[in-house]
C-alpha cells in the first residue's frame, strides 16, 4: 500500500470532501497564501480558489464564530485553529454556541462543523503553547471529539466528522504532521465512536489515543520482551467514548493502564478508570493505574518536560504495576 | 530619562548620553538577537524564537522617555524590551538556553521573558492576551493613585483580536494611564495588513474610540521618543490612553523557520536603508556627539556583553525537572494530584 504522511492523509481528506460538496469550506490563519501553518493545506487555494479556502486575521473568536453561523445556515465549515491553545480565545462559540445549539433551538439549527488543528505539546514551546484540550471539549455534551494516532485513521475520521452532522472538534498534533503511514488510495470512511485495538495481547490493556499512542506501542514492544503481552487499544474518539472495546478487553486481560497526555484532574483517564471499576469490578485484578502530564503547566526547559509528560518508562512502571511485577 | 541637549551649537535635540544610550542598547539588542538566532541554528535554542531584528528603535526610544517605575508588557517578541530596560543578558540567554538561571529559571523560554526587578511584565504568548492586561495594569497604577503607567506593544496581527477593541474601549471609559503601541512590521507571520485589515492606517483604529492616535516613523528612535514622552505626558495628567502606530520592519522571518515567500528581498533591502542603528550612528557622528573611537569602544563593549551572556549560558545547570511543582501555586503545600 502507498505509505503518505499524516498531514497529506488530512489534506486529502479535506479535498475530497470539498470536491464531494461544494458547501465544505476551509477557513483559518494561514491556511491559504501560506499554504498552512504546518502545511496541512498544501495546495487547497490553488485548487479551490479563494472563494472555498480562507486565510484569516488573527481573531479566533469571529471566524469560529462565523463558522457556527454559517453552518446554521446551510454550509459545512472547517475551521482550523492553528493550534488548539489559541481556540481558548474562541472558545465561547464552540461551547455556548456551537454545541448546544441543537438543544437550546429544540432541534431546528444543527451545527455540522469541524474544529481541527494540534493538540498538546509540540516539544519546547513553553505552558501557552502546550496544552491538551481533549478532555475540556470531551466534557461538553453536543460535541464529537475526535484524536487520530495515525495517517490511515486521521484520514476517514475526518472525512467522517466532515460529513457528520454534529459540530466536531478534531485533534491532531505537529508532532505527528510528518508521520508516515499506509494509506489506500481509494476512499473510506471511518466511524466515529469506535475504538481500534492496534495490538492483541492477553496480559493487560493499554489504553491510550492520539499522540500518546506511539508511547502506549513502544512500551508494548518493549514488554513483550519480558514475555508481557499487552492489549493496546486506541481510542480515537473520546467522546463518545467507545466503552465497550475497552470493558471486554480488560475483562479478558483483569489489568488496565491509560495513558494520556493531559493534566489528570477530570480527565479522560478519570473517565475511563471510573468506566471500569463501574462495570468490569469483578474481573480487575489490580487498580486500574494511569500514566497522564504531572499536575502542572508545561514549562519550556527540557528537564521540566521529561519531568512532566507520559514516556514508555512510566508507562512500563506502571504496567509492572498492575501486573505487581517488580 | 532623557535628557535635553545642552550643547549650544549641536543641532540634536537630546544629550550625548541619550544618543548614546539608544546607540548602545539596540546595538546590544542586534547582536545578541544575531547571536540567539546563530544558536538556535546549532539547537541550543528550542522551540519558537521571534526576532525583533529591525525594530529595536521602538522598543529603546520609548525606554529613554518613561521612568523606570513605568511598566511594560508585550507579545512573545520579547528579548529586546528587557535587554534595553536593563535585564542581564546573560539572564536572558540562559532563559533562550531553557537554564535555571535564566529570567524564569528556564519555566518560559523565548516567547516569555519576565524581569519584575525592571517592570517588565512579560513576554506573552498568545497574540493580544496581552493588550487586556497591559489595561489593567495601567489600571491598577491609577488605581494606586501613582504617577505611573504603563505601555503595552502588540502587533498589527495582533489588531485583529477582538480583546484589543474591548480593552480600547475601557482604556478610554476609566480614562486609564496606558499607551498602547502598534508594532506594524508589516506583516503578522505570512499575512500582510492589507490582507487581514480592511483598515491599513491602524493607527485610526484608535480614533473610533476617540482615542489621541498617531502614526510614527518606528524606524526612527527619537521619532518614537518624542511620540511616546507626549502620550506619557497625557497619561500622566490624567487624560487617559494614547494609540500609537509605529512603522517598523523585521528584517528576519516570523520565526525560526519562515520560508518568507510572502514578500521581495528589495522590501526587505529598502528598510534596511533605514535601519534604526545606522541612523543614530548617523546623527552621533555628523553632529559631533561622539567620536568614531567613543562608537568602537561601545561596539568593543557589546560584543563583550554578548560573549559573556552566551558563556554564562552555556556553563549555567539545566533545571532540575522536579522544580515544574514549583511556582504553580503560591500556596506552598498546595496538594497536587501525584499518579
Ligand atoms: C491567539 C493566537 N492565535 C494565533 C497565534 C499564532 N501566532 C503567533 S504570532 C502570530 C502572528 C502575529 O503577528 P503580529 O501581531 O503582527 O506580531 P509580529 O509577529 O509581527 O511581531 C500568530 C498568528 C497565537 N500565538 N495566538
Ligand atoms: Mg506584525
Amino acid at each position: 500500500m502507498r505509505v503518505i504522511q499524516f498531514r497529506e492523509a488530512l489534506r486529502e481528506a479535506m479535498t475530497e470532501e470539498m470536491r464531494r460538496d461544494k458547501n465544505v469550506f476551509l477557513m483559518g490563519e494561514e491556511v491559504a497564501e501560506y499554504n498552512g501553518a504546518y502545511k496541512v493545506s498544501q495546495g487547497m487555494l490553488d485548487e479551490f480558489g479563494p472563494d472555498r479556502v480562507y486565510d484569516t486575521p488573527i481573531a479566533e473568536l469571529g471566524f469560529a464564530g462565523l463558522g457556527v453561523g454559517a453552518a446554521m445556515n446551510g454550509l459545512r465549515p472547517i475551521i482550523e485553529f492553528m493550534t488548539f491553545n489559541f481556540s481558548l480565545v474562541a472558545i465561547d462559540q464552540v461551547i455556548n454556541s456551537a454545541a448546544k445549539m441543537l438543544a437550546m433551538s429544540g432541534g431546528q439549527y444543527g451545527v455540522p462543523i469541524v474544529f481541527r488543528g494540534p493538540t498538546g505539546n509540540a516539544g519546547q514551546l513553553g505552558a501557552t503553547h502546550s496544552s491538551n484540550f481533549e478532555n475540556w471539549f470531551a466534557n461538553t455534551p453536543g460535541l464529537k471529539v475526535v484524536v487520530p494516532s495515525n495517517p490511515y485513521d486521521a484520514k476517514g475520521l475526518l472525512k467522517s466528522s466532515i460529513r457528520d452532522n454534529d459540530p466536531v472538534i478534531f485533534m491532531e498534533s505537529e508532532l505527528m504532521y510528518g508521520d508516515k503511514g499506509e494509506v489506500p488510495e481509494g476512499e473510506y470512511l471511518l466511524p466515529i465512536g469506535v475504538a481500534d485495538i492496534k495490538r492483541k495481547g492477553k496480559d493487560v490493556t493499554i489504553i491510550s489515543f492520539g499522540k500518546m499512542m506511539k508511547v502506549a506501542l513502544e512500551a508494548a514492544e518493549e514488554l513483550a520482551k519480558d514475555g508481557i503481552e499487552a492489549e493496546v487499544i486506541d481510542l480515537r474518539t473520546v467522546r463518545p467514548i467507545d466503552y465497550k472495546t475497552c470493558l471486554d478487553s480488560v475483562k479478558k486481560t483483569n489489568r488496565c493502564v491509560v495513558v494520556e497526555e493531559a493534566n489528570p484532574l477530570a480527565a479522560i483517564s478519570s473517565e475511563l478508570t471510573y468506566n471500569i471499576q463501574r462495570n468490569a469490578f469483578d474481573y480487575l485484578d489490580a487498580p486500574v493505574i494511569r500514566v497522564n502530564s504531572m499536575d502542572v503547566p508545561l514549562s519550556y526547559a527540557p528537564t521540566y518536560i521529561e519531568a512532566t509528560i507520559p514516556n514508555v518508562k512510566r508507562t512500563i512502571d506502571a504496567v509492572k504495576q498492575v501486573m505487581y511485577k517488580k | 530619562m532623557a535628557k535635553k541637549s545642552t550643547t549650544a551649537k549641536s543641532k540634536t535635540k537630546y544629550s550625548k548620553e541619550t544618543y548614546a544610550y539608544w546607540y548602545e542598547s539596540m546595538l546590544l539588542m542586534r547582536r545578541f538577537e544575531e547571536k540567539a538566532g546563530q544558536l538556535y541554528g546549532q539547537q541550543k535554542i528550542r522551540g519558537f524564537c521571534h526576532l525583533y531584528i529591525g525594530q529595536e528603535a521602538c522598543a529603546s526610544g520609548a525606554i529613554t522617555a518613561l521612568t523606570p517605575d513605568d511598566k511594560w508588557i508585550t507579545a512573545y517578541r520579547d528579548h529586546a524590551h528587557p535587554l534595553g530596560l536593563g535585564t542581564d543578558p546573560g539572564a536572558v540567554m540562559a532563559e533562550l538556553y531553557g537554564k535555571a538561571t535564566g529570567t524564569t529559571k528556564g519555566k518560559g523560554g523565548s516567547m516569555h521573558i519576565f524581569d519584575k526587578e525592571k517592570n517588565f511584565m512579560g513576554g506573552h504568548g498568545i497574540v493580544g492576551a496581552q493588550v487586556p492586561m497591559g489595561l489593567g495594569i495601567g489600571f491598577a497604577e491609577k488605581y494606586q493613585g501613582t504617577k505611573n503607567l504603563c505601555i503595552c506593544y502588540m502587533g498589527d496581527g495582533a489588531v485583529r483580536q477582538g480583546a484589543v477593541h474591548e480593552a480600547f474601549n475601557l482604556a478610554m471609559l476609566y480614562k486609564v494611564p496606558v499607551i498602547f503601541v502598534i508594532e506594524n512590521n508589516g506583516y503578522a507571520m505570512g499575512t500582510s495588513v492589507k490582507r487581514s485589515s480592511n483598515v491599513e492606517e491602524l493607527y485610526t483604529i484608535g480614533e473610533a474610540y476617540d482615542m489621541p492616535s498617531f502614526a510614527v516613523d518606528g524606524m526612527n528612535v527619537e521619532a518614537v521618543h518624542e511620540a511616546v514622552a507626549e502620550a506619557a505626558e497625557r497619561a500622566r495628567a490624567g487624560e487617559g490612553p494614547t494609540l500609537l502606530e509605529f512603522r517598523t520592519y523585521r528584517y528576519k522571518g516570523h520565526s525560526m523557520s519562515d520560508p518568507q515567500k510572502y514578500r521581495t528581498r528589495e522590501e526587505v533591502e529598502e528598510y534596511k536603508q533605514r535601519d534604526p542603528i545606522e541612523q543614530v550612528k548617523a546623527t552621533i557622528l555628523e553632529n559631533g556627539l561622539m567620536t568614531e573611537e567613543e562608537i568602537k569602544e561601545i561596539d568593543k563593549r557589546v560584543k563583550k556583553q554578548v560573549e559573556d551572556a552566551v558563556k554564562f549560558a552555556e556553563e549555567s545547570p539545566w533545571p532540575d525537572g522536579q522544580d515544574a511543582f514549583k511556582d504553580v501555586y503560591q500556596q506552598e503545600d498546595y496538594p497536587f494530584v501525584m499518579e
